[in-house]
């Protein structure tokens, strides 16, 4: 096949075929992501050599961890350049994760809600259960290239680290998972597995225990173990190269929902949507549309109890630039630059930060942000549950929300794309609890 | 000649190395901390380190965690860490007083203003641990400008190669991190410690303090034997933190139990280059 006919092709695509291959599918894309580059306007070419997007993103980390970052970043650009290592991460991606992700017409949710179309990226049906392991797939195969033997992680909700203790089952490694005590709490079902997969769980107690203390966590134990350790960020935050290495990797959510869309409508979503914690299964979807002005971006942060209550979680709506984890981007903090806890019912959004190049995003105009309160998702995961048989996961919950809020107002031949990012198994008890049903 | 070449070059002149102590602003209270300020150059201090408070300290350990959260709970923010450095300038002329801390409260605070407020305030140096060289331009300007040192530091991970865009910039003294590690866990040994040194000398004339993991008079002593100074941060928190009530409050000694401290530091460092080693 030539490349360089595929990519003049109108956009129902050579990529789109399922009987091409994942890689060779991929390959078509980057050349289209390529000639997309040269168009003076692409919004998708960043980060900058400093790892900015605009003025944020950047490497804001102690001198000890500087060697390691440049290093990593090296690494992973010698592996974008060879092939053979997207042949093997398409090989796990298919095989192993089970890729690609179905593209699902979400019918009597859209009639219930009797405005547009939805569709739901099905990102629930990977294995371990959300877009985690698209990532950490990804990652697991560059740390073994490096020759890196004990993995760390941070975890909010559990589903990073759960889906990082599977591939360190999978290929044998160390695995050393960091939660916050207030998150190992109300995601035991995610702990116990990530125990019965071989990983040691370090239940993190300092601040209010969510993500935001796992992170400083796994970054002291980094510092510590530089030797041998490979630090596995889950979501698109963290320095450079990590916000963009991340992104990469959840782009195959996005690159295959935009060639399924093209099959079953024959064209582009008007809006996509997706829940943002850190912002990676939202980057991963947002990132292929990024040059199609036509479509809407929503990110959908948590409002926890109200986007003015005090409790909640968005960074965007109610944050400013600063500099954590890092990276600058939004961050929740009070006047003399101290950062203030996040609060939402769900621990994989409950972050005070958001990844760099949704900071950027917001700034410049491209995607919108809105907020979602703790009893909206609540309302919105049984919707979804009662009309589509899916129990979905309670970070995505909060998109949902908004889709309900947003479908009805429009006509029913648009299209609104949602990723359902993962399954809700692991909420079930904060649910019971949350709607008075003791277990 | 600033604060910190000043004093350096009497040490070097009386040939012995410098004890740097360290105190967390606002920690266990805002008047206790000014107290251990005040008392340090009597107790024996070449040059002062006070930390920052921040939410999250993550290149430090469970000592220096629970310092930094007594200071905040006791209100410190950088605002009053510069006001307590005012105060304790208008009463000692000489010795200097380095800030330790993340980068977001400088950020939040502006760093133009920060810089002139804090030479202002009679701080001479500027350790940001989260600020690596290559974002280093977003304060370089500004403390240059008001006569503040930006003391960089320097790991056992930080290659040959690396060291002069590390060093590029730096003025004051070199911290060398002796561990890879966060504060207060684990302390470098000897051979290792005698093994970075020369890496630095090579490129660099900067005086080399070292910190990370020197808790007792011994190990400040042997640290000044190969470098310049010695820089005391959890023993001595760990020190002030023994000596709180229940409730976390300072207890009668609390001032006294770490100035002791610093003495006996000092004692050690004091000598340590003309003594004869003990096995
Ligand atoms: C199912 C699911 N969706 C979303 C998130 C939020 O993370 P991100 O914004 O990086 O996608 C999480 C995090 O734990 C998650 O488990």
């Amino acid at each position: 096949m030539n490349p360089q006919s595929q990519t003049i092709l109108p956009a129902s695509a050579p990529d789109a075929d399922p009987s091409v291959p994942v890689s060779a599918r991929l390959a078509a894309r980057a050349e289209v992501d390529r000639a997309d580059a040269l168009r003076p306007n692409t919004l998708r070419t960043g980060p900058d050599e400093r790892g900015r997007f605009g003025i944020f993103g950047g490497r804001f980390v102690a001198e000890t961890l500087m060697p390691l970052i440049l290093e990593l970043d090296q690494a992973y650009e010698a592996a974008k350049a060879d092939p053979g290592f997207r042949q093997e991460l398409d090989f796990y991606l298919k095989d192993y994760v089970g890729r690609p992700s179905p593209l699902w017409h979400a019918r009597r949710l859209s009639a219930e809600l009797g405005g547009a179309q939805v569709y739901l990226k099905r990102e629930e049906l990977n294995h371990t259960g959300s877009h985690k392991l698209n990532n950490v797939m990804g990652q697991i195969l560059l740390a073994r290239r490096m020759g890196r033997t004990r993995i760390i992680a941070e975890t909010g909700a559990g589903q990073h680290g759960v889906a990082t203790a599977t591939v360190c089952a999978l290929f044998g490694l160390q695995c050393v998972i960091y939660m916050g005590a207030t998150d190992v709490e109300r995601q035991k079902p995610n702990v116990f597995r990530m125990r019965l997969l071989g990983a040691e769980v370090h239940a993190v107690s300092t601040g209010a225990g969510t993500l935001k203390d796992s992170m400083n966590e796994a970054m002291r134990d980094w510092v510590a173990n530089v030797h041998d350790t490979y630090y596995l960020i889950g979501t698109v935050a963290g320095p450079h190269p990590y916000p963009a290495m991340v992104r990469d990797f959840q782009c195959v959510i996005g690159d295959e929902a935009r060639v399924q869309m093209q099959e079953a409508e024959g064209r582009l979503p008007d809006v996509v949507v997706a829940a943002v914690g850190g912002g990676s299964n939202a980057m991963g979807i947002f990132h292929p549309f990024l040059d199609d002005p036509a479509v809407e971006l929503i990110g959908v942060e948590a409002a926890g109890r109200g986007l003015d209550s005090g409790e909640q979680a968005a960074s965007i709506s109610r944050g400013r630039p600063g500099v954590l984890h890092g990276n600058r981007t939004y961050l929740l903090q009070d006047d003399h630059g101290q950062i203030t806890e996040a609060h939402s019912i769900s621990a994989g959004l409950d972050y005070p930060g958001i990844g760099p190049e949704h900071a950027w995003l917001h700034d410049i105009g491209r995607a919108q942000y809105v907020g979602i309160t703790d009893d909206e998702a609540l309302a919105a995961f049984q919707l979804c549950t009662r009309t589509e048989g899916i129990i979905p996961a309670l970070e995505c919950a909060h998109a949902l929300a908004h889709v309900a809020k947003i479908a009805p107002a429009m006509r029913p031949d648009q299209i609104i794309l949602m990723n359902l990012s993962g399954r809700g198994d692991k909420d079930i008890f904060t649910v019971a609890e949350r709607l008075g049903v003791s277990l | 000649m600033s604060r910190i070449a000043a004093r350096f070059a009497v040490l070097r002149a009386e040939n012995r190395g410098a004890l740097i102590p360290f105190l967390e602003a606002g920690d266990p209270d805002l008047a206790t901390a000014e107290a251990i300020l005040r008392g340090m150059p009597d107790a024996g201090a070449d040059l002062i380190e006070i930390g920052v408070p921040f939410t999250d300290p993550m290149a430090d350990g469970p000592i220096i965690q629970a310092a930094s959260k007594r200071g905040l709970a006791a209100g410190a923010t950088l605002g009053r860490t510069l006001e307590m450095v005012a105060r304790f300038r208008a009463v000692d002329a000489d010795t200097p007083v380095v800030l330790m801390g993340y980068l977001n409260p400088i950020d939040s605070y502006g760093p133009a203003r920060f810089c002139a407020d804090a030479a202002a305030a009679g701080v001479d140096g500027l350790i940001v641990v989260d600020l690596p060289s290559e974002e280093a331009d977003l304060l370089e300007a500004d403390a240059h400008a008001h006569g503040l040192d930006i003391i960089r530091l320097v790991a056992p991970t930080t290659a040959d190669a690396r060291l002069p865009l590390v060093l590029n910039g730096s003025s004051g003294f070199i911290y060398y991190v002796s561990i890879t590690g966060v504060t207060g866990t684990r302390s470098a040994s000897d051979a290792d410690l005698a093994a970075a040194l020369p890496r630095l000398r090579a490129v660099t004339d900067l005086p080399v303090a070292i910190g990370f993991g020197i808790r007792s008079p011994a190990q400040a002593a042997s640290a000044v034997r190969i470098a310049d100074g010695a820089v005391v941060a959890s023993s001595l928190i760990e020190t002030l933190a023994r000596s709180l009530d229940a409730q976390g409050h300072a207890g009668p000694d609390t001032v006294r139990l770490v100035l002791d401290q610093v003495r006996m530091l000092a004692d050690g460092v004091r000598d340590a280059r003309t003594r004869e080693i003990v096995a």
